[in-house]
């Protein structure tokens, strides 16, 4: 889970309680230590571990051997890796062209339309915030069930309203499609708080003004409402995007990434690769891969973060 | 204008008619969970499909906590998740207070540092972590699951964002009254500090509670699983206990919410004005 911290403003200069003067002052660098002791050790030393790795082939079993970008040049000819970058990228540009604008529709109603009770509120903030909390295992159990092909809720509840059911986790034209519904379940709510916390951060007095000067309720959102709050749409895309690259337990556990591949991720791919394959070097350089994408896009949410304060 | 305010009335009901009807869709698979659990196997597998279970079947109950190592995998997740999260909260708060009330050399490069891995995918460092597990011996022991990921970028983050608001005065004067760095620290700056101990607190245990893929890389031994890594193998060729899985699901789902309703506030408002103010 991240707040988005990544575009805050950097470290402002400092203007506190030093050591006392002439005193060498060596507190800051103990409280410090157990932090970076931790992140060091299990952090930043296999972080440049695996960056060598990634230019080695190996299989864990002694003799590895340097084998230059040979690892990368293997991810562009590498069939299921490209297929698992597709779908990962299709899976990101639902979230961020379904999920999100859904998000927004069901802050800006709750915003308008719901009597803002106290009670209301906590309601609603529970109700959303729960998928958000809940393990992807027990979301992955819940929905095996529910998208059973003939005792699943889903079906049943299709063909009641009699439209066209899908055997869902073995249908490789629908598979992703269920894998893109249980991530709308679960991030809508989360990302619905968000937008609602930027409408609760617009001033009244703005929407009444562009009202008194006779814009329609429409054209004050499309006008007013939706610039103000392009930080906040900004770090919900940016956010899902990232997440959607990283993607793991649900399509493991619903589908093992199947059926042919038709729900491949990423992640799971490096999974299969370095802890079933032992071809680590390669893992190495798919998580590399990720880390890159994922840098790329935090770099793009800072930018266009700085270009909004502007 | 009395048409004008018709129309409101009406799109407001329609409205709040659409987004009961979403609730309903977000609670549903909670509620089917929770009533599997109380049903018979060859009633979770008919048509047509009831959300209310015909009788209180505990038998999944039973299964889940007499034949199943559940209570173990529960057990294992409740002492891997308060540990790592004791240990996470108390050195975000430690570092988050260096980088908030001192002054001293690398601190803008240090913390830099520390906001460069906040986006860091685990995907990327799991292959040589795993690796050092093994040189070290750790794979199969709590360990493993408690101390690689106790420090947690996001935590300094919060910590530092919450002490800078701290007044020095507040400091100062116990450093007048001759107390040391260390004793400042637990008797001023912890006590101050329990807001965000408890955002933090909250967000470290749900992470490790919820953890998959990395117990999934380093634990094998089945008495160690935690309980997110124990579920699914419920459900294996020779088992199809779904009662069972439901309601070990649901069991392990109960701690969470508990934890996140005694605090539930705090923490929505300390995750949601996070991505407002950026």
């Amino acid at each position: 889970m991240d707040t988005g911290s990544a575009n805050a403003p950097p470290p402002k200069p400092p203007k506190t309680s030093r050591g006392r003067p002439g005193g060498s002052n060596l507190a800051p660098y103990l409280f410090l230590l157990p932090f970076f002791l931790i992140y060091a050790v299990f952090l930043i030393y296999p972080v440049l571990a695996a960056f060598r790795l990634s230019f080695y082939e190996s299989s864990g079993f002694g003799g590895d051997t340097f084998t230059g970008l040979d690892n990368y040049a293997r991810l562009v000819q590498d069939s299921r890796y490209l297929e698992a970058l597709k779908n990962t990228t299709l899976y990101a540009l639902a979230s961020v062209f379904i999920l999100s604008p859904l998000a927004l529709l069901v802050a800006v109603a709750i915003r308008s339309f719901v009597v803002p009770t106290a009670a209301f509120k906590s309601f609603y903030r529970i109700i959303f915030f729960l998928p958000f909390i809940t393990s992807f295992v027990v979301i992955a159990l819940m929905f095996n069930l529910i998208f059973n092909n003939e005792f699943g809720l889903l079906n049943n509840a299709l063909s009641a309203l009699g439209l066209q059911t899908f055997n869902w986790l073995n249908d490789e034209r629908v598979a992703l499609l269920a894998i893109i519904l249980v991530a709308i379940w679960t991030y809508l709510g989360i990302n619905a708080l968000y937008f609602l916390a930027g409408l609760q951060n617009i001033p009244e007095e703005v929407l009444e003004a562009a009202a008194v000067d006779g814009a329609s309720r429409l054209q004050t959102f499309w006008r007013v409402t939706l610039p103000l709050l392009r930080p906040v749409i900004l770090f919900v895309v940016v956010q899902a995007t990232i997440f959607s690259y990283q993607i793991f337990e649900i399509p493991f556990l619903l589908t093992a990434g199947g059926p042919s591949d038709s729900t491949l991720t990423l992640a799971i791919y490096l999974y299969e690769v370095g802890f079933r394959e032992f071809d680590r070097g390669y893992a190495a350089a798919i998580g590399y891969s990720m880390a890159i994408i994922a840098v790329i896009l935090a770099a793009i949410q800072l930018l266009a973060a700085r270009r909004l304060d502007r | 204008m009395a048409g004008n305010k018709l129309q409101i009335r009406v799109a407001q009901v329609l409205v709040n008619v659409v987004l009961l009807f979403a609730v309903f869709l977000l609670v549903m698979p909670y509620l089917y969970m929770i009533s599997a659990s109380f049903k018979e196997g060859s009633e979770i597998f008919s048509i047509p499909i009831k959300l209310l279970p015909e009788g209180l079947y505990l038998e999944n109950y039973a299964l889940l906590f007499g034949e199943t190592n559940f209570p173990r995998w529960f057990l294992n997740s409740v002492f891997v998740s308060v540990s790592r999260m004791v240990i996470a909260v108390l050195v975000s708060v430690m570092a988050g207070y260096a980088f908030a009330k001192f002054d001293f050399r690398f601190k803008n490069l240090l913390f830099v540092l520390v906001l460069a891995t906040l986006t860091l995918p685990i995907y990327v460092l799991i292959v040589p972590l795993y690796d050092m597990m093994v040189t070290l011996g750790w794979t199969d022991r709590y360990v493993a699951l408690i101390l690689p990921f106790a420090a947690q970028a996001i935590g300094v983050f919060l910590a530092r964002q919450y002490l800078i608001s701290i007044p020095d005065e507040i400091l100062d004067a116990a450093r007048v009254d001759g107390a040391s760095e260390w004793v400042v620290f637990w008797r001023v700056v912890l006590p101050i500090s329990t807001p965000v101990m408890a955002v933090l607190g909250i967000l470290f245990f749900t992470t490790a509670w919820n953890d998959f893929i990395w117990p999934l890389v380093v634990m094998t031994e089945d008495n160690k699983f935690p309980v997110a890594l124990g579920l699914p193998t419920l459900l294996g060729p020779y088992s199809q206990e779904y009662g069972a899985v439901m309601a070990g699901s649901f069991l392990s789902t109960l701690p969470i919410i508990i934890v996140f309703l005694i605090a539930q506030r705090r923490f929505i408002e300390a995750l949601t004005t996070g991505a407002v103010k950026g």
